[in-house]
């Protein structure tokens, strides 16, 4: 077993609305102390399993363990999990110390105990001296500090939060970004993170879980999202990449999934199979290399692959240069700009391209 | 939009005689009200002779011979009104929420029909209809058969507006309020209702008027002896109508004009804190 006790477990659950189906049966575990993020596009089911932890929404089928409790039937009322919501829903007509209070007294804390941890918690957000404003006299980013202090208040076992940064603006977003990083690890709280920003989720999370169409696509580390990506979507929907169409022209058999494939245009590249089945020859898919991942050179002899600068963009800390390769495939790659004036090229350079077997993906269909 | 010399500009107050018109419509909606309210403070007998001012008109309603009557209608009318109301708007409250919240289910729009169409029924119809179920039914006609009579009529009027404000409330409150640990009463108790609350004022105080008011229905089904403002009035004016009627009837014109204010500004202010937001 695990040293790390499993905060929330999702087994086989699936979720239909009539015929459409939200979620497809996925599971997986939630570790303890975690900040766990469900990353995907509106429509991928992630807010509806968000909603299905919180009590909201009863599964079609497969249950949820809360620290391997079983949570089916319980009402959203009897479940130790809180929700920051989209939209916050403070309640308008109570002042912020109700709103933050709100739990505490329906779980029946004494007058006292409840003083106390709103002064702690409006202490812990920075909104000592808006305790008796109204939600709607405060700020976008109070009112969500608001949300997120009313719904620690109780102290549960894992927090829930639904985009809560969608609304706020880019500048109060970053800032935002940090505090509920540095939040969550502060109190030890379990936070399940849904979002559709990339972003968001590489800066935060311990784990993501990319999701689309109902289905989890890939769960790993941001950098093991981003780097090996699991599948075109996941390989698409996170950062830039070069999609490329390939097929497997020599499956090695030997560790790191090392396989030879061919480009459509007729190049063969080595690369690493993102498939953790065997590969057959002329196996389909697509080969994903990361622009940054690629490197250029001025034109030498060796066989590397060649092509010719098609147009750059500057874009303060990167170039982004588009290339177009002999056998006609385009590229696009960037370059971090470090000032050393020979890493530039122009319009029309002729240049070699390069880039390490474990930077191309190649994701089977 | 340009309202000056813009000749596109549809604008009624340009149309020749509008001033006119306005006035006159004024008038015949108004003179009748404005004379019954001038003359209810008439020194005579006479209800068209004109002979100084005087409260005794007033005093009479209070002290005069038929006091009695129309203090027992009075009584009756307030009464029925306000239990009226109050039942008619729980009833509502419980239908607002179960048709706005409850989803789709089957026959939700017939529901919806069925809860409103009493408004659009000629009231006699309901009226005819009302007392024939009544005497089927063997319930013996009086105060009670009012009461039930007026709740049921004022449910639809209740529920208009309640049904309003609770569609401009996100759900997301509830659902706030049933994660932090509050069951479905509390959550309705400590966030849903407060938050209902000018509607529900809205369709008490409609309700309380419509039932204060009612006349056809009330006076189908009310039996012998038993009288509400407007029926007494009616009988009263029956054996020819005396200035004390017009003093009465003024009375009865300035609590309901002071109740739909009332609900007038809670409305008002209402929508102005959501413009605010």
């Amino acid at each position: 077993m695990n040293s790390i006790p499993t905060a929330v477990s999702i087994r086989a659950v699936a979720k239909h609305f009539g015929q459409f189906v939200a979620i497809r049966e996925m599971s997986f575990d939630i570790a303890d102390n975690e900040f766990f993020t469900l990353l995907g596009p509106s429509g991928c089911g992630k807010t509806t399993l968000l909603r299905i932890i919180a009590g909201f929404e009863n599964t079609t089928s497969g249950t949820v363990l809360l620290f391997n409790e079983e949570l089916k039937n319980l009402p959203p009322n009897q479940r130790p999990v809180n929700t920051v919501f989209q939209n916050y829903a403070l309640f308008p007509h109570m002042s912020v110390a109700n709103n933050i209070g709100f739990g505490l007294h329906m779980l029946g804390w004494s007058r006292k105990d409840i003083d106390d941890r709103v002064d702690q918690m409006v202490k812990t957000v920075r909104l000592e001296e808006f305790i008796n404003r109204k939600p709607a006299q405060l700020s976008g980013g109070q009112q969500q500090r608001v949300a997120l202090a009313r719904a620690m208040a109780p102290k549960p076992k894992v927090l829930l939060l639904d985009e809560p940064l969608s609304a706020l603006d880019l500048k109060l977003r970053q800032q935002m970004r940090a505090e509920l990083k540095a939040l969550q690890k502060e109190t030890g709280i379990t936070f399940i993170f849904v979002t559709h920003d990339q972003e968001e989720a590489l800066t935060m999370s311990d784990r993501i879980a990319v999701m689309s169409a109902g289905e989890v696509q890939q769960i790993g580390s941001p950098s093991e999202v981003y780097e090996q990506p699991a599948s075109r979507f996941v390989a698409e929907f996170i950062g830039d990449t070069n999609l490329l169409d390939a097929s497997v022209v020599s499956a090695q058999s030997n560790q790191h999934n090392q396989v030879d494939v061919k480009l459509d245009s007729g190049e063969c590249i080595p690369a690493t199979a993102a498939s953790p089945h065997a590969l057959e020859n002329g196996a389909r898919g697509h080969l994903s290399i990361r622009p940054e991942h690629i490197t250029l050179n001025a034109l030498s002899t060796t066989n590397d692959l060649a092509g010719t600068i098609r147009n750059t963009t500057y874009l303060g800390t990167d170039t982004q240069y588009e290339i177009k390769l002999d056998s006609g495939v385009n590229l696009f790659t960037r370059t971090q700009n470090s000032g050393n004036q020979q890493h530039n090229f122009s319009i029309g350079n002729k240049v070699n391209v390069s880039f390490a077997p474990n930077s191309a993906r190649f994701l089977s269909h | 939009m340009f309202t000056g010399n813009n000749n596109r500009t549809y604008n009624p107050r340009r149309y020749p005689g509008f001033l006119f018109i306005t006035l006159v419509c004024l008038l015949i909606l108004y003179a009748p009200l404005l004379v019954v309210m001038g003359y209810s403070f008439n020194d005579n007998l006479s209800i068209t002779k004109w002979s100084g001012f005087s409260l005794r008109w007033y005093t009479d309603v209070f002290t005069g011979p038929e006091a009695a009557k129309f203090k027992k209608a009075a009584w009756n009318s307030l009464s029925i009104a306000l239990s009226a109301a109050l039942v008619a708007t729980s009833f509502a409250t419980a239908a607002a929420i179960g048709m706005v919240r409850g989803g789709a289910f089957n026959g939700k729009t017939l529901s919806f029909g069925l809860i409103s169409i009493p408004i659009m029924v000629p009231e006699i119809v309901t009226a005819v209809a009302m007392l024939i179920f009544f005497s089927m039914i063997g319930l013996k006609l009086g105060y009670l058969s009012i009461l039930i009579a007026h709740i049921v009529f004022c449910i639809p009027f209740a529920y208009l507006p309640i049904s309003a404000r609770l569609q401009g409330i996100e759900a997301s409150f509830e659902e706030a309020a049933q994660d932090l640990y509050a069951d479905r009463w509390k959550a309705f108790r400590y966030v849903l209702m407060p938050l209902m609350l000018p509607g529900m004022l809205s369709g008490f105080l409609l309700a309380f008027i419509i039932s204060l008011d009612d006349f056809i229905i009330t006076n189908f089904i009310k039996g012998a002896g038993v009288e509400t403002l407007p029926t007494a009035i009616f009988g009263a004016v029956k054996q020819g109508i005396k200035p004390n009627i017009m003093a009465l009837s003024t009375l009865m014109l300035l609590f309901s004009v002071l109740l739909v204010s009332l609900s007038y500004f809670i409305g008002r202010t209402d929508k102005e804190k959501n413009d605010a937001n």
